[in-house]
């Protein structure tokens, strides 16, 4: 063996535990949920929608949340700005606990707390630019101010020549950049994603997180979203929690999360984005050797800085015989290598356990998915 | 003389659908915000008080005009003075419509998406901002349908109106067109009538598209 490798295996696997400490200054914590809970009276007596969430979001990070639909991303999220009122435990924005708050300091807490919707929630009967005035007007702002605001927001968003249109004259881009802007009028320090590009195609999608990126870096306000698209997490998030039937099951940064998810939850999201099996290789798989000349199919997964990415002839000589691509890929999250290869190895004189173990010196996961002729 | 006569029971039928129908959009669109509002879920929910004035409204909803105007007599003495004539005729009327035309109102506010009561808490409204800036703009256009509905349907209550001496159009034909078998009469009222509701519906009509940005 190289030093190369060796010095790869000395490298610790990061410990679930000490991930969840990745920020122990919890103090200084911009959004925290301690033991939050939520139940709602259902026809069948009590559902809880979250239980027990504990969670502490920093000034200035992009914390996604994700989950299947009914996992209780939309409670968790609404209970930021108390449009949700959870049943157990507390909110505390800027260590100050929301819960208490009547409906003058909780409209207050709400213009510092910016927000936008899957179905964009603009007023039919308003043009884009009173949409985007309303929260000025209702906060009793004099003109002059709401009309340089107004005019400077819908600049940053893009939409300069569309202020007399109605929402309905839009496009749904162009809707979401209206509820950006009209969230943003208060100038918040929290801006709530809900679901925010699930209604928009794939391009408008990629132009309206470019947004909120450029919102997060230039205004440096912290972005809670949720989602069930992986690829949005990808996309913008530093951190993300995944949750699952009320709980947080899996929560770090997004490149762990990703390229070592260990959840089951975690691992579905994640299933649309990985490289499958091609379809014509899947239907010829066999679980037992077949054959003694059959070739194993192994599935190697690695994680690591950007320059560690695995030296591929030391791989393949490692594992003898001789090594065919089937598919593979690498991606970078945050300055870090997420790869995938899947390969088939024939003639080699190990066994497939054997072979595993082996690969397994270079990448985090490594599975056997079976044997083809 | 025919002519000052018919220009009299169309005066008539006019002020007395129109300040009816005055007061009714003045205290149904309350009435209906208060329906909307109270009820559970809703944003100054009051589940009595939602009962209760939902009782209200179905309790006259649900006599018939004429009935109603007859039963109304003594309150209708006691407000105008009188159980003669427009003024008496359009108290009975203000109470059939004003329910009516409550329910209509409060179903285009119902309609209103609560996505937007939604986005509009947490923008920071209050909740009377979110009535006056949300819920009635945003159900405008339904609004406005519906009052054109009551009118139409106020016009039809105003000819039994006839019936306690109320004067009007309705009073016209029932006495000269009916009483005395004169058709041309009868003819010419029905064709205002027509007239008069073709033109109120598609006023309505087209203020409410008009309104509609959707």
């Amino acid at each position: 063996m190289t030093a190369a490798i060796q010095r790869r295996l000395e490298i610790p696997e990061p410990h679930r535990a000490e991930r969840s400490e990745l920020h122990p200054d919890l103090n200084r914590a911009h959004v925290r949920f301690i033991g939050l809970g939520k139940t709602y009276e259902g026809r069948q007596g009590p559902v809880a929608a979250l239980q027990g969430i504990d969670l502490a979001i920093q000034h200035g990070e992009v914390f996604g949340i994700i989950g299947r639909s009914g996992a209780g991303k939309s409670s968790l999220i609404r209970t930021i700005n108390r449009l949700e009122q959870p049943t157990s435990g507390r909110v505390l924005i800027d260590q100050v606990d929301i819960g208490e708050f009547d409906e003058d300091r909780l409209v207050a807490l709400r213009r510092r707390v910016g927000m936008i919707f899957q179905h964009f929630n603009l007023m039919s009967a308003k043009t884009v630019w009173q949409n985007v005035e309303l929260p000025l007007k209702v906060a009793g702002v004099p003109k002059e101010q709401r009309e340089k605001k107004v005019r400077e927001l819908l600049e940053l968003v893009g939409l300069q020549g569309k202020h007399k249109a109605y929402p309905a004259q839009l496009s749904g881009g162009q809707k979401q950049r209206v509820g950006i802007a009209r969230s943003l009028v208060h100038d918040p320090d929290i801006l709530l994603c809900d679901e925010a590009t699930s209604a928009l195609d794939p391009e408008t999608t990629q132009s309206i997180l470019g947004l909120l990126r450029e919102i997060n870096k230039r205004l440096g306000l912290t972005i809670v979203l949720i989602t069930h698209e992986m690829a949005v997490i990808r996309e913008i998030c530093d951190r993300v929690v995944v949750l699952e039937q009320g709980r947080i099951v899996e929560q770090g940064p997004v490149w762990e999360v990703f390229g070592n998810p260990q959840h089951e939850v975690s691992q579905t999201l994640l299933a649309p984005l990985q490289h499958a099996l091609p379809e014509e290789l899947q239907s010829r798989l066999h679980a037992h050797k077949p054959a003694h000349d059959a070739a194993v199919v192994l599935r190697l997964q690695f994680t690591g800085s950007a320059s560690d990415e695995p030296d591929l002839a030391a791989l393949f000589a490692a594992l003898g015989g001789r090594v065919k691509l089937l598919q593979g890929g690498v991606e970078r999250i945050q300055g870090h290598a997420l790869g995938q290869l899947i390969l088939a190895v024939n003639g080699s004189p190990s066994s497939a356990e054997q072979l595993g173990e082996r690969a397994g010196q270079w990448a985090q996961r490594v599975e056997v998915l079976g044997y083809v002729v | 003389m025919w002519f000052d006569r018919l220009l009299q029971g169309f005066i008539d039928t006019f002020l007395m659908v129109g300040v009816s129908s005055l007061i009714a959009l003045l205290v149904g669109i309350p009435m209906a915000v208060i329906l909307v509002t109270s009820d559970r879920g809703g944003i100054y929910q009051a589940p009595v008080l939602n009962r209760a004035l939902g009782a209200f409204v179905n309790l006259f909803r649900s006599i018939p005009f004429l009935i109603l105007m007859v039963a109304l007599i003594p309150f209708t003495r006691l407000i105008v003075g009188t159980t003669y004539g427009v003024w008496a005729a359009v108290v009975p009327l203000t109470i059939a419509a004003t329910p009516f035309f409550a329910r209509i109102a409060e179903v285009s506010l119902r309609e209103v998406d609560h996505g937007l009561i939604e986005a509009a808490q947490a923008m920071g409204c209050r909740r009377w901002h979110i009535v006056w800036h949300v819920l009635l703009p945003e159900a405008l256009p339904g609004i406005v349908g519906g009052f054109t509905i009551t009118l139409v349907t106020m016009i039809n209550s105003s000819a039994m109106a006839g019936a306690i001496g109320a004067g009007g159009l309705g009073d016209i034909a029932y006495r000269y067109g009916y009483q005395r078998f004169d058709s041309q009469i009868m003819l010419t009222v029905i064709v205002l009538l027509v007239a008069l509701v073709a033109v109120i519906q598609l006023g309505g009509d087209r203020l409410a598209r008009g309104l509609n940005k959707r």
